[in-house]
């Protein structure tokens, strides 16, 4: 029992103090340190509640000083250094032309503007102005100078030398102000794909720079977005065969006394648009104010090749030749009976010569018969040749990148007689631009597929568009206009070693007052080169012209249009890096297959 | 011990303060230097726009073709036409040149013949015809002030 444990004492009753076994130590008796004088402690708590205050109202008055600076003053981008300022220096970017030629640009001008508030003598600020500026008047400028006005602007653009000029006046109220300004070096030369520009919205400091028409009015946000930092636009147009059309259409223009002509080349597979000249053309550095009397359509800001629409005569034909060849009612050597006049109600369809009884469907577009085509079109009906034609772009606005585009609109009938499919199946009846026509001959004869015009570089493939006609059937027609030059009515088109392929189309022009004129005439060549590997379209119109040649006056497209045609496919087609085949072989149809089996 | 490391603390303090006021000044400094050269990079952006649109006022086709047309004598410059195109063994390249004793140099237009020396190259301009004479293309006349019009 010595090792039993004793038995804890439990507590019964929870009052009962239980005795500890060791006795606790007893507490020392705390020592009481000698009382501080209260009085100082409160002084130096005092003082340290102060500092503590002190340091807050600091902190806070820094705070609150910084805020005010920071609102009081102007506020700024923050600067994040690098590069961020260098790469912007225009406003607006440049466009080029296909190898990247500047088309336009912009240059640093100055403009002058008066604050006559700070003017010293009013009077000889505005005599000094009219002896540097000619158009400037003494007595206007006196009145406005002293009529308490705050703010003129006197001169949008000054060249260096009349800044200098008014800068030596020492007219404290003169002041100059930065801004660009848009250049268009090669002068007229594309103008009207350029269109022009002006101020926009304009400060001392800066001015913006608008497009108004052309390219610079349909790309104006592009042109002038920063995010893009100033990459020019490149558009599809090549400078020196623009040149090249521009300077054969002025001289082909004067020589056949024609009061205007439009010239489209187009590249038949993709629809980029080469050149486009219309003439009389202007200088988009200065662009001249829309006319406000007359018929617009003379006027030099009408753009001829987008704008004007025109019947555009026997180039139609080879549409309906095509449909028919296409649908399998006829194919190249089908006999159609051509004996004329082809009457129908009160209407007569006759020929420029009577072509005999019968002509072969190749015969009838190489001699330009209108009843021939007239019936081929009976034979398609009006609903297929409408279908057509829609096909090929003829109801709707061209879809090309022009500010004046999407206001020419075909005219087509609103009824469809068919005295109307007789009329259209050789152009008449039907107005379009010559780019509905250049449009349309390409997606024709490219080997069939749709094309859409665009004014832009195209670097990547394009993919063809819808399906027109076949590629046999686009072989065979190009056949035809091939024949058309080398033995119908455009046989001055002949240009060796390309082998131009083309159809001629004459229409008298539509009198104002009703009807038509007797002797003045639309004349259109509409043609594709090389015929048997095609590679580009070529559109040329002249508006009244008149030649008097071979005895007798002619205002026929095959005396005045053809060979302005023809002289611009000789000058343009090296440029356009086309090598002349001279090999006689290519005229045969098998070369036309070869490629029409190509493009399957 | 517990001075000394007041003491390390106030220096450090005061080091630092001398070495944050100096990257200050150094970075307003940098930030000027860099502004300065994003003013000149503009404007040297600016003169290069100048300079661009320059050149292409004076390579416009029309003063081109102005020019051509003046300097017909020495250049003969004509547009490009279908029949320009050749074939490559059309065209009449030099044989090869039989090694030369080493002589003195001599300026082009001394010594022999302009003909003889480049007798050996057939000239092929093709309006003019293969045998007529080659011309060194002089530089053209100069306008007043050295340039020339148009």
């Amino acid at each position: 029992m010595i090792f039993r444990r004793k038995p804890k004492p439990v507590a019964t009753d929870p009052f009962q103090p239980v005795t500890p076994r060791v006795p606790r130590p007893r507490d020392p008796v705390a020592v009481a340190p000698p009382r501080e004088n209260p009085e100082k402690m409160r002084l130096r708590a005092e003082r340290r509640l102060k500092f503590t205050a002190a340091c807050f109202v600091f902190g806070f008055a820094v705070v609150g000083l910084k805020m005010g600076a920071i609102s009081a003053s102007e506020a700024r981008e923050p600067r994040t250094g690098g590069l961020a300022g260098a790469g912007i220096v225009s406003a607006r970017a440049d466009i080029t032309d296909r190898e990247g030629r500047v088309l336009a640009t912009n240059v640093t001008a100055t403009a002058l503007y008066a604050q006559p508030h700070l003017m010293v003598d009013p009077v000889a600020a505005a005599e000094g102005l009219a002896r540097i500026f000619p158009d400037m008047k003494v007595d206007t400028w006196t009145r406005r100078f002293t009529s308490g006005s705050k703010f003129y602007w006197l001169k949008g653009n000054i060249s260096p030398e009349q800044q200098q000029a008014v800068h030596d006046l020492g007219e404290p109220g003169l002041l100059f102000g930065q801004r660009e300004m848009r250049v268009y070096p090669n002068g007229p030369l594309a103008s009207h794909v350029l269109g022009g520009a002006r101020y926009g919205a304009q400060d001392v400091r800066a001015a913006e720079i608008k497009g108004v028409a052309g390219v610079e009015a349909v790309f104006n946000d592009y042109l002038s977005d920063p995010a893009r930092e100033g990459a020019p636009l490149r558009l599809s147009v090549d400078l020196s065969v623009q040149t090249a059309v521009e300077r054969v259409l002025a001289s082909g223009m004067g020589l056949m006394n024609a009061k205007g002509a439009a010239a489209i080349l187009m590249d038949a597979k993709t629809g980029e648009i080469v050149s486009l000249a219309s003439l009389p053309d202007f200088d988009p550095n200065d662009r001249p104010a829309p006319a406000t009397e007359g018929d617009p359509g003379d006027s030099p800001l009408f753009n001829r090749a987008v704008q004007g629409v025109y019947e555009l005569g026997s180039t139609f034909k080879i549409f309906a030749a095509a449909q028919s060849l296409e649908l399998g009612l006829t194919n190249a050597g089908t006999m159609i009976d051509t004996q004329g006049p082809m009457r129908q109600g009160r209407h007569r369809i006759r020929d420029f010569h009577d072509y005999g009884p019968r002509l072969s469907v190749t015969d009838v577009i190489v001699k330009s018969s209108n009843v021939g085509t007239a019936r081929m079109a009976l034979d398609i009906g009006a609903a297929r040749q409408k279908a057509f034609l829609e096909s090929l772009g003829f109801f709707a606005p061209t879809p090309v990148e022009l500010t004046e585009a999407p206001g020419a609109r075909p005219i087509v009938p609103t009824r469809w007689p068919e005295i109307s499919t007789m009329t259209i199946s050789y152009g008449h009846g039907l107005s379009a631009s010559p780019l509905h026509l250049a449009t349309a001959y390409a997606s024709l004869l490219n080997g069939g597929t749709r094309v859409t015009p665009t004014l832009l570089a195209r670097d990547d493939a394009v993919e063809p568009g819808a399906r027109v006609v076949s590629p046999r059937v686009s072989a065979e027609a190009r056949h035809m206009l091939r024949q058309v030059v080398t033995r119908g009515t455009a046989s001055l088109m002949e240009v060796e070693g390309y082998q131009v392929g083309g159809k001629t189309g004459t229409a008298d022009k539509p009198s104002p007052t009703g009807g038509y004129y007797d002797d003045k005439t639309i004349t259109t060549f509409a043609g594709i080169f090389p015929a048997q590997d095609p590679e580009y379209v070529i559109v040329v119109s002249l508006d009244e012209p008149s030649i008097f040649a071979a005895g007798e006056e002619r205002r026929t497209a095959g005396w005045t249009a053809v060979p302005v045609a023809s002289e611009i496919v000789r000058r343009v087609a090296p440029l356009l890096g086309l090598r002349p085949d001279f090999d006689p072989r290519a005229d045969s149809f098998g070369a036309y297959l070869t490629q029409a089996a190509a493009s399957r | 011990m517990r001075s000394l490391f007041y003491a390390l603390s106030v220096a450090a303090v005061v080091g630092l303060a001398f070495w944050a006021y100096g990257e200050g000044y150094e970075t307003r400094q940098t930030e000027r230097a860099v502004a300065r050269l994003e003013r000149e990079i503009g404007q040297r952006h600016q003169e290069l726009s100048m300079l661009r649109t320059e050149w292409a006022y004076l390579n416009r086709p029309d003063r081109l073709h102005e020019l051509a047309e003046m300097n017909f004598e020495s250049l003969g410059l004509i547009p490009l036409a279908p029949d320009h195109f050749a074939l490559a063994d059309q065209v009449g390249y030099p044989p090869p040149a039989p090694p030369e004793p080493p002589q003195t140099v001599m300026a082009w237009g001394e010594g022999a013949a302009l003909e003889e020396k480049i007798g050996d190259v057939i000239v092929m301009t093709h309006r003019y015809g293969a045998d007529a004479a080659p011309r060194l293309i002089a530089p053209p006349t100069l306008a007043d002030d050295g340039e020339q019009l148009p």
